[in-house]
């Protein structure tokens, strides 16, 4: 119904839609993060069972609900176990009702990398749907692709057309319901123009900016908190196109639809369409897996509801009172205690006295004796023997919980992870049968989604240490044998560190409700932020130290030239470049590196001097171990081992004075714990002759007139600045 | 006027204004200046005198002014009105004037009035709107005039955009009763900064520039005397109320007296049950009922949440304090503006001859013009439409008046047109002068054939016969 009505008045005056245009559906079955792992080792995302069935397929059947007759399955991630899916289901039939093509990339990173990937296709030919295969949705898009398409015709501008959805403006509810993090929008009220996004990478800035030209332009705007992105979009062809032009467009909202509003330069505009009594979410993470797992059973999203869709092969679950579905071939026992909405699925088996409630069970799973299961995920296939206890856990295919063992909240078991007799697992463990890939081999982009997570998330990344990592990674289970190890934990499998936020933030978006003092904290937290705000004309200025280095580096999204941020940030990408090099890059391809930063950073060479110095001497501190007899030692080192580099960057007195200002200011700030050896690395630096004789005394005589308290190192160095003044004389009398 | 009044009514009637020169003088103070013939300090005087606002202290700046102004009142409110004069020196601000007067207040609220408002818009019901959500200011806010800063404190010439001219940026919330955000002065024009937790607490807050601070406030008493007490302040409408809106979420108003002042409020409403009832049928039904609904539901907002669970948990250490600025907001069919410069003095009293005669409270004839029966008009003279001629004037034969005001008697002579003019009281003009545009203070003396276009001329100025101006303002030495 809905496509009819679209391409009928399409039809009706644009010569080129003359031949009716099939509206066709981008569907990304690859979400281009990390945050269902170590789940997604194995299966993809699109394909995890939500209420026992994978979730692409409420995304498919809303596809063609909405009237969607071509639809273009990206896959990436296990593509071909996408494609055997949907090869062997009802989807690729020709009764399914639409066609469907998939698209498969193995080297595509990000959402930008995948719609430029389509591009290069030639498939798309006219307004497209633009959804991930985790989102369920039982909206109506009629009146969304009649705006969007009348938009079009008034303006060709128009790019796409955004859903939002209205929910309760508290960080709060955002962060107990689904996980997410409020999104702070501008929207011309007649118009529905989006005029301005913020995500949470901006939220450590306790204000909002907005552009003067924003208001000159409209005399109303609405300023909002309390809309949802559903992830759902109407795009134009365009979209394609600008993510073409711009290869540095990874990810929708943060690049794509940011870059839009923020360059005006392109003129192309976003608009947005509220929906109100439909239900739409996203899978983005275990607490929305959690809840929309929840809704779904509530029957918020019907008709996709798991007696009406469900397309397996085995016998149906039917609803029967208090919100329980049950297949007709389960066998339970009389005793067993069956509580409100519950989902039980085809040939599962639960023994005498157990109980279930709040839970999904799946197909086959044998459950024994005594057991309780509360606010469980079990898939499908799983075996749990007597009296084992599981509360608010993710229970994956195959898995096997031996007798007496007991799952605490929050905790993940990937396919066929064994745990053994009376074995707890602790909450919020990830187990899986695959280590932990050691080093994250992602790309740092989409990291940047888990670690910079804003304000609210007080430890800062650097704390977690490779070392750390290392450590957890003994303790993990030995592999293939049950045997017992330190921990007590006998079992199959790996336990997984979360490097990303470390544990204590494994609360926010984990499958168990949040903990009644992590809600208070959260809560208190929101209130000190503001408490803390000394003025409301004095933004964007962080209230305690460790965030400074935070907020600095999401200052660089205003790119209207404040390049004071900018350089903290380049700062940043220098050490990180540094970084690498350290692990083995050759030094040609780090100067590349680096130099091109300085470029697109544009800061001067001075600035970039400091930079590569200030890496070097950081290095320094993680390779002494932080422990200061080695201080001198290893900066001594990291200097011979990078003189190379040095050299290259540091050229003339200048710049070499901006590395001796540069490593004064770091003795203040950042690294006190170099203020003591201060002279002794000046003098190393210039044995090394990175630095010279004339940098060193201008330095000295720039300083000369300087206050007291600045003088500290002018002062500590003054045997060795003399030491200076008297050598070269001495060369004289050689020569 | 024995018991002591709820609301307390300060009107800040303001000396001798430079922006209106030459029009005011040491002899005729920016609060008599004559509109439609009646002095300009009389419209907010009505208008607090129709709500039942009598306990008023006016507010004037310099010697001369307030004794002008006090004579007048004692002729003109004497009996009305419990009025009293306050004179300030000159150049304090509005804070200033404040502080003058702030010895006088002792009701729970006080109501800041400016004394060039010119406007239909009931006072008693911004007064109502404060009391009903107990606010700690309530401020009144009227579309922005479309043509032309009227309201161009900062700077004089303002280029005159076609655009509405943006006065202010205003924040609200979705109910439009609470007031957000305000930016005035020079900082409309830079980007605007919002604090996100103010926008939290309401989920969507509407930014409007094409809302103008109509400078009438309504504080708690208690609430403008914390105020007061910090230094720097120096205008109501860019200090202390940007101020109090900023921190409404972490008020550092002390909580104490906020209390002690909540008590005496909740026993001042008991005695005025029929004000309230009076005052919510003046204000616009629809914004009534809004307020209803919103009291039926258990927590239409956040933003109510943060202000309920303060009161709740008012003792305890996570209690905030806060305190609620909201905003009256005129009816797009209401009449406001205030008489700031002398393109207002010439709108203004362009207005109260066209679309807001109503608030002069002259009854216009059928040709739609006020000519007071005392007034003499030669043969073949016309008083047009929109025309409004005070007692005693004496018109020659042939004149023609059109869209113009004309004072006590003025003298005027035979063939003279005065077409979208101001002239004000004892003014003589010869024969064959032709008036457009301008504004002609009192005691003036225009000799024959003289013509004048777009020109304010000061009192008692002589203009000599024959002589032409265009577009001049003309004092005397």
């Amino acid at each position: 119904m809905a496509q009819k009505k679209g391409g009928k008045s399409a039809a009706s005056d644009d010569p080129e839609e003359l031949a009716r245009m099939p509206l066709q559906a981008v569907l990304l079955a690859d979400t281009f993060n990390l945050k269902f792992r170590p789940i997604t080792l194995e299966r993809p995302k699109v394909l995890l069972p939500l209420v026992n069935t994978p979730m692409i397929d409420y995304t498919l059947a809303w596809l063609v609900s909405v009237g969607v007759e071509e639809v273009f399955l990206f896959c990436c991630a296990h593509a071909e176990q996408v494609k055997e899916y949907i090869g062997n289901s009802h989807w690729g039939q020709s009764h399914a009702g639409f066609s469907i093509t998939t698209i498969e990339s193995n080297f595509s990173m990000s959402a930008g990398d995948a719609l430029r990937f389509i591009e290069g296709k030639n498939v798309i030919r006219g307004d497209f749907i633009l959804i991930t295969g985790d989102t369920i949705s039982n909206m109506s898009l009629t009146e969304a692709l009649q705006a969007h398409k009348d938009r079009r015709k008034k303006d060709p501008d128009t790019v796409m057309t955004m859903f939002v959805k209205r929910s309760k403006p508290m960080p709060l509810t955002h962060q107990t319901r689904l996980g997410n993090d409020e999104i702070m929008m501008a929207i011309d009220p007649e118009t529905k123009q989006l005029l301005y996004y913020e995500d949470r990478f901006d939220s450590s800035k306790r204000a909002v900016t907005l552009d003067k030209s924003l208001l000159a332009d409209n005399a109303s705007l609405y300023l909002r908190t309390d809309l949802e992105d559903c992830c759902i979009d109407i795009c134009s062809p365009e979209v394609l196109t600008i993510f073409l032009d711009n290869f540095d467009y990874q990810h929708l909202r943060r690049h794509f639809v940011k870059g839009l509003l923020h360059d005006d330069i392109m003129g192309k505009k976003i608009y947005t369409h509220e929906i109100d009594s439909s239900y739409t979410a996203r899978v983005d993470n275990y607490r929305s897996y959690d809840t929309i797992s929840k809704d779904i059973i509530q029957r918020w999203s019907f008709p996709l509801v798991p007696d009406v869709l469900y397309a397996g092969n085995r016998a149906q679950m039917r609803l029967q009172r208090e919100g329980i579905y049950k297949a007709p071939d389960v066998t339970l026992s009389p005793s067993v205690r069956i509580g409100a909405f519950t989902a039980i699925g085809s040939g599962t088996i639960i023994g005498e006295n157990s109980s279930v409630s709040n839970s999904v069970i799946g197909e086959l799973c044998t459950i024994g004796r005594n057991v309780s299961i509360d606010g469980c995920y079990i898939w499908d296939s799983v075996t749990i023997e007597d009296g084992c206890r599981l509360s608010h856990s993710i229970v994956c295919d195959g898995v096997h919980l031996h007798t007496g063992a007991t799952l605490e909240p929050g905790v993940i078991l990937s396919f066929k992870v064994e745990v053994g007799q009376n074995i707890t697992v602790p909450a919020y463990s990830k187990v899986s049968l695959l280590p932990q890939p050691s080093k994250q081999d992602s790309d740092e982009e989409l990291e940047y989604a888990d670690t910079n997570s804003g304000v609210i998330d007080s430890p800062s990344i650097a704390s977690i240490s490779p070392a750390n990592i290392e450590h957890d990674h003994v303790s993990s289970f030995d592999t293939e044998q049950s045997v017992l190890l330190e921990g007590g934990l006998s079992g199959v499998g790996y336990i997984w560190t979360s490097c990303e936020t470390g544990n204590e933030e494994e609360w926010r978006y984990s499958v168990a409700p949040i903990p009644v003092e992590k809600l208070k904290e959260f809560y208190a937290k929101m209130f000190d932020e503001d408490e803390s705000s000394s003025d409301g004309e004095q933004t964007g200025i962080t209230h305690s130290g460790e965030l400074i280095s935070e907020s600095k580096s999401t200052d660089f999204d205003d790119s209207d030239g404040e390049y004071k941020g900018d350089v903290s940030k380049f700062e940043k990408e220098v050490e990180e470049t540094f970084e690498r090099a350290l692990g083995g890059v050759a030094e040609e391809n780090v100067q590349l590196e680096i130099n091109s930063l300085r470029m697109s950073f544009n800061v001067t060479h001075a600035e970039c001097a400091g930079a590569v110095f200030q890496s070097v001497i950081k290095s320094a501190i993680i390779a002494s171990n932080s422990s200061k007899s080695n201080l001198l030692k290893a900066t001594i080192d990291a200097i011979e081992r990078s003189k190379g580099l040095l050299s290259y960057f540091i050229t003339n007195v200048d710049e070499e004075i901006e590395v001796i200002l540069k490593f004064e200011e770091m003795c203040m700030e950042i690294t006190r714990e170099f203020a003591p050896i201060f002279s002794s690395v000046l003098h190393q630096l210039y044995d090394k002759e990175v630095i010279t004789e004339d940098a060193i005394l201008k330095w000295e005589s720039e300083k000369a007139d300087a206050d007291e308290s600045d003088k500290v190192f002018v002062k500590q160095s003054e045997a060795f600045l003399k030491w200076l003044k008297e050598a070269p004389e001495e060369d004289d009398e050689d020569e | 006027m024995d018991p002591p009044m709820d609301f307390q009514v300060v009107v800040l009637a303001g000396g001798t204004s430079d922006k209106l020169s030459p029009l005011v003088s040491k002899e005729l103070p920016k609060a008599l200046l004559p509109v439609a013939n009646k002095p300009l300090l009389s419209y907010p005087l009505e208008l607090l005198e129709a709500s039942n606002l009598k306990n008023i202290i006016v507010v004037v700046e310099g010697d001369e002014a307030a004794t002008q102004v006090e004579s007048w009142l004692s002729v003109a409110y004497m009996d009305r009105l419990n009025v009293e004069v306050v004179k300030t020196p000159g150049d304090v601000g509005t804070v200033g004037a404040i502080r003058a007067v702030a010895p006088f207040l002792i009701s729970t609220d006080i109501l800041i009035v400016s004394g060039d408002l010119v406007s239909d818009i009931s006072p008693g019901a911004i007064a109502a709107t404060h009391r009903r959500h107990g606010a700690a200011v309530t401020a009144l806010f009227c579309p922005a005039p479309v043509s032309g800063g009227a309201d161009s404190s900062t700077s004089g010439g303002k280029d005159k955009a076609k655009k509405p001219s943006r006065c202010n940026i205003v924040g609200l919330d979705p109910t439009r009763q609470f007031l957000l955000h305000v930016v005035s002065g020079a900082k409309v024009e830079k980007d605007i900064h919002i604090q996100k937790r103010i926008v939290r607490a309401v989920g969507q807050m509407e930014i409007r520039s094409d809302f103008m601070d109509a400078h009438v406030y309504a504080f708690k008493r208690t609430v403008l005397l914390d105020v007061l007490e910090k230094e720097n302040l120096y205008s109501i409408k860019q200090d202390v109320l940007p101020y109090l809106v900023r921190t409404q979420l972490r008020s550092e108003i002390s909580a104490k007296k906020e209390n002690s002042a909540d008590e005496s409020s909740n026993g001042a409403t008991k005695e005025l049950p029929s004000e309230d009832i009076n005052i919510n049928s003046a204000v616009p039904s629809n914004q009534n009922l809004r307020w209803l609904s919103q009291h039926r539901e258990i927590a239409p907002s956040s933003y109510q949440d943060i202000h309920i669970s303060d009161c709740d948990k008012n003792k305890s250490r996570l209690a905030k304090k806060t305190h609620k600025c909201c905003i009256y907001l005129s009816g797009k069919t209401q009449y406001c503006a205030r008489l700031n410069s002398v393109q207002a003095f010439g709108d203004i009293n362009r207005d109260m001859l066209g679309e807001a005669s109503r608030i002069t409270g002259y009854t216009f004839s059928a040709q739609n013009n006020v000519v007071h029966p005392t007034v003499v008009q030669g043969a073949k003279t016309t008083a047009g439409g929109q025309c409004i001629i005070a007692e005693g004037t004496i018109l020659g034969d042939k004149c023609s008046v059109k869209r113009s005001v004309i004072g006590r008697h003025c003298r005027i002579g035979s063939n003279v047109k005065i077409v979208n003019s101001i002239v004000m009281n004892h003014i003589t003009i010869e024969d064959n002068c032709t008036i457009q545009g301008s504004v002609i203070s009192s005691n003036v003396q225009i000799q024959e054939r003289a013509s004048l276009k777009d020109c304010q001329v000061s009192a008692g100025y002589v203009i000599t016969a024959g002589s032409e101006y265009k577009s001049e303002p003309l004092t005397k030495r």
